[in-house]
Formats: structure tokens, C-alpha cells, sequence
């Protein structure tokens, strides 16, 4: 894309763009930091997790208002005013991941303050985890580099994902019914693996955006081989 | 050019048109249907050939020697460019407003009565009905209407160009060809004439050219972005400002140009 006839607007897109990675990298280490911290059992790297969510809120907070300062200002139109819209859903999407980070380090704070946790099911979570991390990874990749295709390659992640996630449900299922004491704890574990769920959602939601802010296209409730169809086109 | 202009109801079929100042090409085969009572919008950097098409649909360019068009525009069907064409019938057809407002030097009343008494001949009262009716269309009969006999100069900016409006549907017009009509105009004037243009368009087919894209935006239906005397892409408003088809359109109208 050439540049504006405007510099200045071409910095203040630029910024968007850059601020937008950035909260993207503060999310990612939150749910990295907290994955780890459930595995490890580390309260302190849990806790460290709860008190950052704040630096996450206020990112968005302060994005949100970039976007209306540009929307009144500017006007932008076609791709630009796309990267614009897109950039505000992108922002709602990365301060949910943080909550979700946040829940699963309260979660996993408050299993490990009560007892060990079966290590199992803790595998199980850290598998899924690893599999969302990489979906939102590449989510912010395919952003930085605005590359559709490698976006539309993420949407076919989240089916393993939820895939992934009711294997887990079955096991605790397993858990709780062989011993009745162990539910509570279950259900923790539960309430983690939800979280990580929505995290593949919140990306894929994401990457259809990557999708639009490119190819112009809406693909938000359309089938995978449409939404691939549209990205590759 | 896309479905949704093939399926539209044309008013104006412009077929490989090319025009002339002197040796001078600025317009090089451009073809396209204008839609009937729609807003259809012509944009484009200065010099585009935006102004320049927009007076070949009136046949202005006649007043100048050594200025010609070359190719068909049909209007409802017939060549406008043959020379067997009445150009004063077709003015009576193809309205126009300009960019500066252009009131002639008389009272309010007779720079609306002076066009139509070229073409129809009215009763005192008939007349007296048309002005109301044209100045009520234009929004400006409740400013005016105790001052009728008043010079139109006396008039705002604003008014002034409403005025004009007044006086180009006035003769009853199927087409209304503005030359930028707001860039002349304060925002509340502006505002007013782009909600006159949503209102004219039940009636009559409009074609505005702007170099405000907002305002294309806003008040059209349809647009056309010009390069160099060449139509680049021309299609529903709402896909050019959110999704045009051609990089060339994306640049200009998000600013990249030049």
C-alpha cells in the first residue's frame, strides 16, 4: 500500500497497528505465564497473572479511544476505515483472552491453596493451552504481516480444540464418578479448560478479522470453506 | 461493470465517449449507464474529466468553439449528441446548478419565472403556484415567500444556491446535473442541500460532481471515480467506500493519491 498524501495519518494508523501487537504480546505472556503456573503449581507466578489484568483493561480502554480519535478526525474510508473497524472488535477479543488468563490463574490459585491437583487432567489442560497459545500466536502474526491465509488456516485449529476439550470433560467425568470426593476440584479444572476454549474462539474471531481488514469480506458465521474460499480469493 | 448497474433502470446510456478541447482528449471511451431517480456521484482529482462529462449530459460544451464529443449518450433511449438533437429541448430535459451560485440580476420570482417562460406559456396564477412549489422543493419558500420581489443577490450564499435549484427543477427537469453545488456553502447550507438532493431524487434522476468525498459519500447512491479522462471503476456507494474493486479508487479515496 503507497503511503498517504497525509504522513501524520499514515503514523497514527501505524501506531494503531503497533499498539494493537502490543497488547496482543501483554496476552499472550498472561496466558503463557498462567498455563505455566497451573502446571508448576507457582502461586506467585499465578497471582503475578490476576494483578496484571489491569495493564490489558486499560490497553484496550486507551486503543478504543485511538479508534474514535481517528473515526472523528480522519474519516477513513475503504481499507483504511477496515483496519480501523476491525482494530476495535480485535481489542474486545484480546482484553477477553486477558480475563480468561486471569480466571484460569484465580482457578488455579484457589485449587492449589486447597490441595495437590490430579495430574492428569493438568496434562490434559496444558495440551489444550498450548494448542490455543499457538492459535493466538499466529492470530497476531497473521495481523502484523495482514496475511488472510494464514489466518483462515487458524479457524480449523479451534475445531481440535474443541475436540480437545470434551476429552477433557469426559475424563473428570470419569473422575467425579469414580470418586465423588474429587469434584470440586474437577469442576476447577473444568472451568480452566472452558477458558482456554474461548480463548481459540476469541482468536478465531481474530483471524476473521485479519480476513476482513484484507480481503474486505465479512466471514463471521460462514462455513470453513467459505471463509477459505474468501481468504485465498 | 458490475450486476448491480447492469440490472439497474437506466436513464442515461453513455457508450465509448470521447471528448475534445481542441487537440486536448479528456475524456477517453468512457461508457456507463446512470441510473433513473438515483443520486449518482462523479469523483476524482482535478482535471479527471468529472465536470467535463458532466456537461456533455446538456450538451454546455457547445458554447465553445473547438470543444467536441464523440460517441453516444442516450437519454431515455435517444442520442443527445446527434445533431438533429433540439439543445434547447434538452435543457428543458437535463437541468444544471453550478458550483458558484449564479442568481441573474432580478427579483427572487422572476429568476425562477424567467426559465420556465422559455418553454411553457402559464397564467399569472399557474406561474405564481410553479414558484411556490419549486421554492418549496428547494427548502426556501418559507425564507423568501414575503420577500418575492426582492433581487435574488440579496440573498445568502445558501440561498442563493437553493435558488438555483429552485430554478432548475422549476422547468421541470428529468435529469439535474450539479457541479459541485456545496463547495461555495457553510455546513448548515450544505447539510440543506444534501437533504434537497435525497428528496429531488423521487422525482428526478440526479448526477452530482464533488471533490468532497464525505459528501459522496453521504447523498449518492452510485458512484463513478475518474483518472485522467477515464472511468476506473463505477459502482454502488456502498462498496466503493468500504470495499472498491480497483487500487487505483482504494488510493484516492482513502488519500494515497499522489
Amino acid at each position: 500500500m503507497n503511503d498517504h498524501s497525509s504522513k501524520q495519518y499514515d503514523i497514527e494508523l501505524e501506531t494503531l497497528r503497533s499498539r494493537v501487537l502490543e497488547m496482543g504480546g501483554l496476552v499472550e505472556s498472561q496466558i503463557l505465564a498462567a498455563i505455566n503456573g497451573l502446571t508448576s503449581g507457582d502461586l506467585q507466578a499465578l497471582n503475578a497473572v490476576i494483578l496484571e489484568d489491569h495493564r490489558v483493561n486499560g490497553l484496550e480502554v486507551s486503543i478504543d479511544t485511538d479508534c474514535s480519535q481517528l473515526i472523528a478526525r480522519r474519516q477513513p474510508a475503504a481499507g483504511d476505515l477496515r483496519l480501523v473497524l476491525a482494530v476495535i472488535k480485535i481489542v474486545t477479543d484480546l482484553e477477553r483472552i486477558g480475563d480468561e488468563a486471569a480466571k484460569i490463574a484465580r482457578m488455579g490459585k484457589q485449587s492449589y491453596e486447597r490441595a495437590r491437583m490430579p495430574s492428569a487432567p493438568v496434562a490434559a489442560v496444558k495440551h489444550v493451552g498450548d494448542i490455543a497459545l499457538g492459535m493466538l500466536r499466529k492470530a497476531l502474526n497473521a495481523l502484523a504481516r495482514l496475511d488472510p491465509i494464514a489466518a483462515a488456516s487458524i479457524v480449523r485449529e479451534d475445531f481440535a480444540i474443541d475436540e480437545e476439550f470434551s476429552a477433557i470433560v469426559r475424563q473428570l467425568i470419569t473422575f467425579m464418578m469414580e470418586d465423588p470426593r474429587t469434584i470440586s476440584q474437577s469442576l476447577e479444572i473444568l472451568w480452566i479448560a472452558k477458558a482456554i476454549e474461548r480463548i481459540g474462539d476469541h482468536s478465531k474471531n481474530m483471524a476473521e478479522q485479519v480476513i476482513f481488514i484484507v480481503k474486505g469480506t465479512d466471514v463471521r458465521h460462514t462455513t470453513v470453506e467459505e471463509l477459505e474460499r474468501e481468504a485465498r480469493g | 461493470m458490475s450486476e448491480d448497474l447492469q440490472f439497474a433502470n437506466p436513464k442515461l446510456k453513455v457508450k465509448d465517449l470521447n471528448f475534445f478541447y481542441g487537440k486536448y482528449q479528456a475524456l477517453k471511451d468512457v461508457s456507463m449507464n446512470i441510473p433513473a431517480n438515483k443520486v449518482t456521484a462523479f469523483i476524482g482529482p482535478s482535471g479527471c474529466g468529472k465536470s467535463t462529462l458532466l456537461r456533455t449530459f446538456n450538451r454546455l460544451y457547445e458554447l465553445y468553439p473547438g470543444q467536441r464529443a464523440e460517441g453516444e449518450i442516450q437519454l431515455d433511449g435517444n442520442d443527445i449528441l446527434a445533431k438533429t438533437q433540439d439543445i434547447t429541448l434538452l435543457r428543458a430535459k437535463v437541468g444544471m446548478v453550478f458550483q458558484k451560485p449564479t442568481p441573474f440580476p432580478m427579483s427572487i420570482y422572476d429568476n425562477i419565472s424567467f426559465g420556465v417562460r422559455l418553454y411553457e406559456n402559464l397564467r399569472r396564477g399557474e406561474m405564481d403556484e410553479r414558484i411556490e412549489w419549486a421554492l418549496t422543493k428547494a427548502a426556501l419558500w418559507k425564507e423568501v415567500k414575503d420577500k418575492l420581489n426582492q433581487s435574488g443577490n440579496s440573498l445568502s450564499g445558501g440561498q442563493q444556491q437553493r435558488l438555483c435549484i429552485a430554478r432548475g427543477i422549476a422547468i421541470k427537469p428529468e435529469v439535474l446535473l450539479l457541479d459541485e453545488p456545496c463547495s461555495a456553502l457553510d455546513p448548515i447550507s450544505t447539510s440543506r442541500i444534501e437533504e434537497l438532493i435525497d428528496e429531488l431524487k423521487t422525482d428526478y434522476t440526479v448526477v452530482i460532481v464533488t471533490h468532497n468525498m464525505q459528501q459522496a459519500a453521504r447523498v449518492s447512491d452510485y458512484t463513478a471515480y475518474m483518472y485522467l479522462g477515464e472511468l476506473i471503476e463505477f459502482g454502488l456507494t456502498d462498496n466503493i467506500f468500504i470495499k472498491p474493486k480497483r487500487k487505483e479508487t482504494e488510493d484516492y479515496i482513502t488519500g494515497r493519491f499522489g
